[in-house]
């Protein structure tokens, strides 16, 4: 009987050490496209640790240990494949410039309107931002209103191109947010510009 | 047009306001695939690419669903299957920068790209699990939270 019980102990210890591991929460930094990263402080339970480099990752367990570590590339892409190929494209901006005191487009805009088509077909979902501006020349009053109609001069033509108006969100900054710094009415065409960006 | 925005925009005419009254959603989906769907207001609803995100909202995928949403501040979201995530706090003044981003991933993977807000000021983004507090300084970053047994 005894031998039976003593059987019974030693396999229920057993037993408890094939308990699966208790959950573990994880985070991992990712470089950028030019390889850099930024940082992420990782709290738990009291402490505290930074990720300040390309795959540096940190593992919590319940009750708050973190466990430092540096991942591997191959390992990250698979683990976190479907996340990652379910991220949406990445935000992207362009500048077209305008003759002086009107709203049409330079010659030399054409082909980023063209890049513009370009990147919309590639979007299932645009959603588009246009900001105009001007240079100083001109009132405050009549370069916001100038500004905003340049905008929409824009907005326009991208709708023209088939784009629903509502996933275009069109504003005016008048003369506020010059590229480059000039006295009051000073003709400067690298200010005269519709900055566009496309998420 | 998807299923909620169909919803919203009946929502929006019985409620009797203008469309462009509505307050600005968080973000838009950007693609959804397989099993993916939204709680917001104690009903829970499929979304779908193009449909919009709004604070507070709680987004799920199942066993075979992948989500991607773009946010108003141009940060990028997505999650794998058997994901969940509640987007608590979320606000942007688009001439500042200036703004808030707050979200919990419950369970699941979670692939962030951060944004303007991010980039402005350095403690405003905050991600959670269960376990930990995430702060983040404009960066890319891939989070887990281990699935505790209840979505």
């Amino acid at each position: 009987m005894l031998r039976l019980l003593a059987a019974a102990a030693v396999g229920g210890l057993v037993a408890c050490q094939s308990v699966p591991p208790s959950p573990q929460d994880r985070v991992v930094l990712l470089p950028d496209p030019d390889g850099k990263v930024g940082r992420v402080v990782v709290k738990a339970a009291g402490e505290e640790r930074t990720l300040d480099a390309p795959y540096a990752a940190a593992e919590i367990v319940p009750g708050g240990r973190i466990k430092a570590v540096t991942e591997d590339a191959t390992v990250v892409a698979q683990r976190y494949a479907a996340a990652l190929a379910a991220r949406p494209p990445r935000p992207v901006a362009y500048t077209v410039y305008f003759v002086s005191g009107r709203d049409t487009l330079t010659p030399e805009s054409q082909p980023v309107v063209a890049e513009i088509k370009a990147e919309l077909a590639r979007r299932p979902v645009p959603e588009i931002t246009v900001i105009g501006h001007t240079d100083r020349v001109g009132k405050l009053e009549a370069n916001d209103a100038l500004s905003l109609k340049r905008a929409e001069a824009m907005r326009a033509l991208l709708v023209g191109e088939g784009l629903s108006a509502a996933s275009i969100e069109a504003a005016g900054r008048g003369e506020r947010e010059s590229l480059v710094s000039t006295a009051d009415e000073v003709d400067e065409p690298r200010n005269r510009r519709v900055e566009i960006g496309i998420r | 047009m998807s299923k909620l925005t169909a919803v919203f925009a009946a929502c929006a005419i019985l409620c009797g306001q203008a469309w462009a009254a509505e307050p600005a959603p968080a973000g838009t989906v950007k693609s959804a695939k397989g099993s993916v769907s939204i709680e917001r207001d104690g009903q829970r609803l499929p979304l779908a690419a193009g449909d919009r995100v709004l604070a507070k909202d709680r987004v799920l995928t199942g066993a075979d669903g992948a989500v991607g949403i773009t946010l108003r501040d141009n940060t990028l979201l997505s999650a794998g299957p058997n994901s969940t995530l509640t987007l608590e706090k979320f606000a942007f003044d688009s001439t500042t920068h200036a703004g808030t981003i707050d979200a919990t991933l419950k369970r699941g993977t979670l692939s962030v790209v951060s944004g303007k807000i991010a980039k402005s000021s350095p403690d405003a983004v905050v991600f959670r699990t269960p376990s930990t507090t995430l702060g983040v300084r404009g960066t890319e970053f891939v989070i887990e939270a281990a699935d505790r047994g209840d979505r």
